[in-house]
């Protein structure tokens, strides 16, 4: 059960007049949903556990339309919440009974891309893969790569500074920004940044990046393009532990080698995803490695060959090097079909999304692994190693309220446990409705209170998305008493 | 500057002198070793306060590819750990020798707070993409920290993005953590000879563009003979970097006469130079001006300021950087600004008298929504406007 803020009874009161000046703002076909039937598909989002139809979805078409749905808004004082794909893990798109969703998926056209400058400029609803699809044909390639990179939007991937397997090497959607347009609640445009790096005076363009939808809406990104290695090769390694596995990615990282990638599946991750996609992984191992590094052909031999030396060191359970690309591919194949795998063992799961300090490793695997069995709910580990980055999967069935409420509580418990370590509470998923209310565990008051005062700063009527990252408590534009009995929240 | 210096010995004290200079509404300049006071506008403050007495290095995690350090930690006692373990600052920042005359090392804050990045931005990042964490004070004294200590972390705002770069008008930063890297194993330098500066850019274009990774880009106006000289680095595992420069002067040969300089210590030697801004060959009484555009147009704001009479010049991030040097004069300050502007991008008076960088401005002006929602973001963080007041912008 979440919170949402208390729905202002004098927005639902004008909820006619509000949908008709949305549709002038709007005025094309499409512009404007506000038929209960049609509005059910952006009820939810990738946390689909959550649920709650707007008051009206707005789909403009253009940064002036966006602006124009802002100013209606910030005028009658409704709340706003942004969406992309609405591929959100974390409830960043969970709408508002008093809100307006402000989609972006229409804005989806390539503005410009560069080749000679190594960027291209995209509208917010240009899905994160189709960036690479567009200048792949160069050579060239948008670097983070979240799993849900068919579907994500650009925008969305900003809003939650979205990371992907390769981000060791590549970093994360802050680390390859040049600039943006966006829009304040006042329905202001505004830009950041341009087509050249570290423009001057304060970094909105890094504050803005992983705000979730907190400061502005973002209707245009600027993003760096790479050009791509020669090519790339993955390994797996198995061993008898999740201690040595640990051991051996330190072994790797301490000899200077920074893969392009280092995934890292437990017992249980290992067998789900063989199960499902026949990778031929072993299924004897307590822990997986895959490790995929860039370069050519003499270039690869050479690094996995020094991967696989370091790793004989740990007596593995089994190495194999892919000698082709195909090989390559059927490495990955396991784990890219990760969720689908757990998917067909569980039908509902929840994915975590904590990242701690990667010498925690084997004790953090230990306590989710005490804590499975406390809960009775089945987990299975994913892990991008070389930076810490854990997605454990909590199985439960959504049938029965009492095991949703259980996975829960498991999930709170490891992102707990994860801030005890010296890690954090998301790693790429943002904090969104799912871990507002663990705020408190990372940050004191006083830090939360200055991250409201930033928000506040950007938006001081608490109407851009109010619902997501800072725990209700105590905001008076938000809730009207405590919280001891939840007055309204989202069905689960 | 002069008046009374404030050089606490713990963050708590640090923490109670801000405090108290908020209570009494009397501004500070805020400064680790104060090497870089001569960027951008002078502070008005009778009093300094320093975080040079707040060093040592807390944590380092070189597996983890993590290390924390005290604020006013000098750069290279941090630089000299890592090489220890083999790693190294990604963002290669510039030493304040050269540029500012500093006979003091910068510290980690000072780094950070002015976001400073060497050659290597254009591909790994600059100093503040690997901030992973800090703790800071705010303008009224209040400790806070952002980010944490683990190298991916999108919880709450990221408020350590927002005060690198920030000049220490938005806080003094207590304690730093950053990701670190293994430094490479070796280096080498591919060098063509063009016929004018955009024959340049198209070489770092061309070179940035292949799958070979180059970690420096940069264009010499006078690489010997009066011809400019594109320069590309390749740092990498020995084998790697042998084979992937043979590669880039092949397939930059058409660009011009390219050749390897792959004698280790000359191609480290020239990066540093370039790295300080060596080949600027700025006069001691000359201006610095730092222009951010996209590379393609850095030849015409080139093009642009030597017609204005400013020709020292060099041009770094595959061109996009363009450092000039000349007469601090409004009339230079004037022309920089306005080639900027006309290629979209952005301009920093680097280093200037105070006489110039107090009457200028020495930032672009915010589109006003902006400066607004700036000014907010100010008053939220040092209500009292005592950190470092006047220092980005006038009267701010």
């Amino acid at each position: 059960m979440i919170r949402l803020p208390d729905p202002k009874p004098e927005v639902l009161a004008r909820r006619e007049e509000i949908v008709s000046a949305l549709r002038r703002a709007v005025p094309g076909e499409g512009g404007v949903i506000s038929e209960p039937l049609r509005l059910k598909p952006y009820e939810t989002d990738g946390l689909s556990a959550y649920k709650q139809p707007p008051l009206a979805v707005a789909l403009p078409a253009s940064t002036e339309e966006v602006a124009a749905v802002l100013r209606v808004c910030h005028s009658m004082g409704v709340r706003v919440v942004p969406r992309g794909a609405g591929t959100s893990l974390s409830g960043g798109a969970l709408p508002l009974e008093d809100g307006v969703v402000l989609g972006l998926m229409r804005m989806n056209r390539v503005l410009e891309v560069d080749f000679d400058d190594r960027l291209a400029v995209v509208e917010a609803g240009v899905t994160n893969l189709a960036i690479t699809r567009e200048v792949e044909g160069e050579g060239f390639f948008y670097a983070p790569d979240p799993s849900s990179q068919l579907a994500c939007m650009i925008g969305g991937n900003v809003n939650m500074n979205s990371g992907g397997a390769h981000c060791l090497k590549y970093g994360v959607t802050a680390n390859n920004l040049l600039g943006l347009k966006a829009v304040t609640i006042e329905g202001e445009v505004f830009e950041v940044g341009g087509r050249h790096l570290d423009a001057a005076g304060y970094d909105w363009l890094g504050l803005l990046t992983g705000s979730e939808g907190q400061l502005a809406v973002v209707t245009e990104v600027t993003v760096r393009i790479l050009r791509g290695p020669e090519g790339a090769r993955a390994m797996l390694a198995a061993f008898k532990s999740n201690e040595i596995a640990g051991q051996a990615v330190d072994a790797i990282i301490g000899s200077g080698i920074i893969p392009v990638a280092l995934e890292f599946m437990d017992r249980p991750a290992i067998h789900a995803c063989e199960a499902f996609a026949k990778a031929g992984y072993p299924l004897d191992a307590e822990a997986m490695l895959i490790i995929e590094v860039e370069g050519s052909v003499a270039e690869q031999d050479m690094l996995l060959g020094r991967i696989k030396d370091i790793c004989e060191r740990f007596d593995p359970i089994s190495l194999k090097v892919a000698e082709t690309a195909e090989q390559s591919l059927a490495i990955w194949k396991g784990r890219k079909g990760a969720f689908g795998a757990v998917g067909r063992i569980s039908p509902d799961y929840l994915c975590m999304d904590g990242t701690i300090p990667t010498g925690e490793l084997p004790h953090v695997l230990r306590r989710i692994g005490e804590m499975s069995a406390e809960y009775g709910l089945q987990v299975a580990n994913i892990f991008h190693a070389g930076d810490g980055n854990l997605h454990p999967l909590i199985m439960f069935d959504a049938n029965d309220p009492a095991s949703f409420r259980k996975a829960e509580d498991f999930g709170a418990d490891i992102l707990k446990l994860c801030v005890e370590v010296g890690g954090c509470l998301t790693g790429e998923h943002g904090v969104g409705v799912e871990k507002r209310d663990l705020m408190n565990v990372q940050f004191t008051a006083g830090e939360l209170g200055l991250q409201r005062a930033v928000k506040a700063a950007f938006d001081p009527g608490w109407l851009l998305n109010p619902a997501k990252v800072f725990p209700l408590e105590g905001n008076a534009a938000l809730v009207s008493a405590p919280a001891a009995a939840p007055s309204r929240s989202a069905a689960a | 500057m002069s008046g009374a210096s404030i050089a606490p010995a713990s963050e708590e004290e640090l923490a109670e002198a801000v405090a108290e200079a908020a209570r009494s509404g009397q501004p500070l300049a805020v400064e680790g070793n104060g090497t870089k006071r001569a960027m951008l506008r002078p502070v008005q403050a009778a009093r300094t306060l320093s975080t040079r007495n707040l060093t040592g290095i807390t944590l380092y995690k070189p597996q983890e590819l993590i290390l924390s350090a005290r604020a006013g930690t000098p750069l290279p006692e941090i630089e000299a750990a890592l090489a220890e373990r083999g790693q190294h600052l990604i963002a290669e920042p510039p030493e304040p020798g050269p540029l500012f005359g500093a006979s003091e090392p910068a510290t980690l804050g000072g780094v950070v707070a002015t976001n400073l990045s060497g050659p290597r931005r254009i591909n790994a990042g600059a100093m503040r993409d690997h901030v992973m964490g800090i703790r800071a004070v705010t303008g009224t004294g209040e400790v806070f920290r952002s980010g944490g200590r683990v190298l991916k972390n999108v919880t709450g705002l990221d408020l350590c993005k927002l005060l690198a770069g920030s000049h220490g008008t938005l806080g003094v930063m207590t304690e730093i953590t950053l990701k670190v890297l293994p430094a490479p194993e070796a280096s080498a330098t591919v060098a063509v000879r063009v016929a004018d500066l955009a024959g340049g850019v198209r070489a770092l274009s061309a070179g940035l563009g292949a799958p070979y990774g180059v970690s420096g880009a940069a264009l010499l106006p006078d690489g010997g003979g009066g011809a400019p000289l594109a320069i590309l680095r390749i740092e990498d595992f020995a084998e790697s970097v042998s084979y992937r420069a043979g590669r880039l002067r092949d397939e930059l040969a058409g660009l011009g006469d390219a050749s390897v300089v792959d004698d280790a210590e000359q191609s480290r030697d020239l990066w540093r130079r370039v790295r300080d801004a060596e080949p600027l060959d700025a006069e001691p009484s000359d201006a610095v001006w730092r222009v951010s555009v996209r590379p393609t147009a850095g030849p015409a704001v080139a093009r642009a300021v030597r017609a204005a009479g400013l020709p020292r010049l060099m041009l770094d991030w595959g061109g996009g950087l363009v450092w000039i040097a000349g007469p601090p004069t409004a009339e230079a300050h004037a022309a920089v600004a306005a080639a900027a502007r006309a290629e979209g991008g952005a301009f920093t008076l680097f280093r200037a008298p105070d006489s110039l960088r107090a009457a200028v401005p020495v930032l672009p002006e915010e589109p006003a929504p902006l400066a607004a929602i700036g000014r907010r973001v100010k008053a939220a963080l040092d209500p009292a406007g005592v950190l470092n007041p006047g220092r980005m912008r006038a009267g701010a």
